[in-house]
């Protein structure tokens, strides 16, 4: 089997650019790449594992309560997440804030269980959860390096445009760091992949 | 005018089809119908037709711009001598204000054309002459002092993501000029709000506050009297500071038919009727201060009668119109006294019911429906 096949979430099925989910977290946590980046990290955690964990019971699960197992599913993953983050990456956890759990809530950890692993075997479900993550990390990659960039000069938190810039009148964009202009980039992007 | 038809049709021989320049077709049709009547006639039938159509409506609307802008171009002068202290003839100081205004003014219509004739190109159609009066009214309500490259951002930012992205010339739901005011105040709020900015050349925050930001910190004392807020020797944005200068505009518009008195009125009453409740509730300076001197501080005025009455992202029907200037006196009001972070509260007003207005239109038409429904019903006798 081919592993192109889940590539789609990267362009053209992505889940922020094309199914428009997951929206509201990529506004929050973009300000800055770093947050960004693990936030992109964590969703692919989740997603993927979910993914794993219940294709693995997919057979077990009656299909009337398949919604809460599912939720309980993705709640632990979520947790763990959590815990990881606020065991060895405080700081993180920290500027993350409430957003690490509300990853809960993220339409496309829910939307990939139900579409893929419901009805997929163990490792496609897991490969489909991960690429999903991608997809979803990609769009907050770009949107966080453009608006670190722009809104504080600065990209990993390091300095990347330099001071005699801003000596000859340049600076920082303050619309950049305020989250209606990750929705504007997010829309910008949407426009340049449709057309 | 006969010389300048043979220079454009000399000129516009190297942009028709085959010709090197012919790329460029958008802005060399754009130069020619401003400055001379588009040379399509109708060939066929009989038409008539009323001879304002859009380019003399926003021509008209130019020239009531005129009075605001010249005055504002001399008061940037007056306010950086009087900053400086030297005493200089009138001509110079109009000198000076033209040296600062007029690099604002180009770089706007500079940025904000190549974002249109970029997007005509792409959708085959003419430029429309709507930016014309967008890119005077940019330079109006900005700071003397501005960094240009900020202008030509907020200019092409503005252009781009109100007007080309909703569809082109007409169809955008917000004013552009606010949106690109807006864009700077909350981009780069340095160099349009505190104290630092409305005098051009000032080295420090001194002498340099408005009317505006007097009223926020509660210093009503310290208040220009009201003649000068009327003539305008107040620092303030370009275009704003002269209240007759724009009360002369209004009567301009109003006359030619291509301003709504109706908004204008209705957004003095509206912000009036907000300042009297305020007034009423009194209790520190700033909510204290009578509502009709509301009137001539800051943009109240200039946004009243140019920007509220922006016939596309205004409301059209009759009563909607009297509701949406309402509410937009009433809601600058508000802003400016209740919220110290934002002194001046007509920018965000005027968007806020911008993207009211198609709402309020909706509400009125159905409201008028439904009771020319009833009264069908009442005078056939009908039963439901």
């Amino acid at each position: 089997m081919s592993i192109k096949k889940y590539f789609g979430p990267l362009s053209k099925d992505n889940p922020i650019l094309v199914q428009i989910l997951g929206v509201c977290s990529a506004l929050a946590v973009t300000a800055q790449l770093k947050p960004a980046f693990v936030m992109a990290l964590s969703v692919t955690v989740v997603t993927g594992f979910s993914s794993l964990i219940i294709s693995l019971i997919r057979k077990m699960i009656p299909s009337r309560i398949r919604i809460v197992i599912q939720l309980v599913v993705i709640a632990t993953m979520v947790i763990l997440v959590d815990q990881i983050l606020q065991a060895f990456f405080y700081d993180m956890s920290k500027m993350l804030s409430v957003f690490v759990g509300l990853i809960i809530t993220n339409c496309i950890v829910m939307g990939r269980l139900e579409a893929f692993a419901m009805g997929n075997p163990p490792i496609p479900s897991f490969l489909d959860g991960i690429f999903n993550g991608f997809g979803y990390g990609l769009v907050l990659i770009i949107v966080g390096v453009i608006r670190e960039i722009f809104g504080s000069g600065t990209l990993w938190n390091m300095q990347v445009i330099p001071t005699s810039f801003y000596e000859a009148g340049y600076m920082n964009n303050g619309l950049m760091m305020l989250p209606p202009m990750a929705l504007l980039l997010v829309g910008i992007m949407i426009w340049i992949q449709r057309s | 005018m006969k010389k300048l038809e043979k220079i454009s049709e000399k000129v516009g021989k190297w942009f028709q089809k085959g010709k090197p320049l012919h790329p460029l077709y958008p802005f060399y049709d754009a130069m020619d119908t401003f400055f001379l009547t588009p040379k399509t006639r109708t060939k066929t039938g009989t038409h008539i037709r009323d001879a304002v159509d859009m380019k003399r409506g926003m021509i008209t609307v130019m020239i009531a711009l005129l009075p605001a802008l010249l005055f504002g171009i001399w008061n940037v002068g007056y306010q950086h001598f009087l900053f400086t202290g030297e005493t200089v003839s009138y001509l110079r100081m109009f000198g000076y204000g033209l040296i600062k205004v007029l690099p604002i003014i180009i770089v706007t219509y500079v940025s904000g054309l190549t974002v249109e004739i970029i997007f005509a190109k792409i959708r085959n159609h003419q430029v429309a002459e709507g930016f014309f009066v967008t890119g005077l009214l940019i330079p109006m309500i900005l700071p003397p002092d501005i960094p240009l490259w900020i202008v030509a951002l907020a200019t092409a930012f503005s252009v781009l993501f109100c007007k080309e992205v909703f569809g082109g010339n007409g169809y955008n739901f917000l004013n552009p000029a606010l949106v690109a005011r807006a864009f700077i105040f909350f981009s780069y709020p340095k160099v349009i709000t505190g104290d630092f900015v409305w005098i051009a050349g000032q080295t420090d925050a001194f002498s340099g506050a408005t009317p505006l930001a007097h009223l926020a910190l509660g210093e009503v004392s310290q208040l220009p009297g009201m003649m000068e807020m009327m003539v305008g020797t107040i620092p303030g944005s370009i275009g704003e500071t002269s209240k007759i200068a724009i009360l002369l505009g209004a009567v301009f518009l109003v006359i030619t038919g291509v301003g709504s008195l109706r908004i204008m009125l209705s957004v003095v009453v509206g912000g009036l009727a907000m300042g009297g409740l305020l007034n009423w509730i009194g209790g520190s300076p700033i909510f204290d201060y009578p509502a009709w001197q509301h009137l001539f501080l800051g943009g109240f005025l200039f946004g009243a009668v140019f920007m509220a009455t922006d016939p596309v992202s205004a409301a059209h029907t009759p009563v909607g119109k009297v509701v949406y200037g309402f509410l937009i006196g009433v809601m600058a009001i508000l802003i400016r006294v209740v919220n110290k972070g934002y002194p001046e509260g007509m920018m965000l007003a005027i968007l806020l019911m911008n993207i009211f207005a198609p709402l309020i239109d909706y509400i009125v038409v159905q409201i008028h429906i439904r009771n020319r429904k009833k009264e069908i019903i009442k005078i056939n006798n009908l039963k439901i």
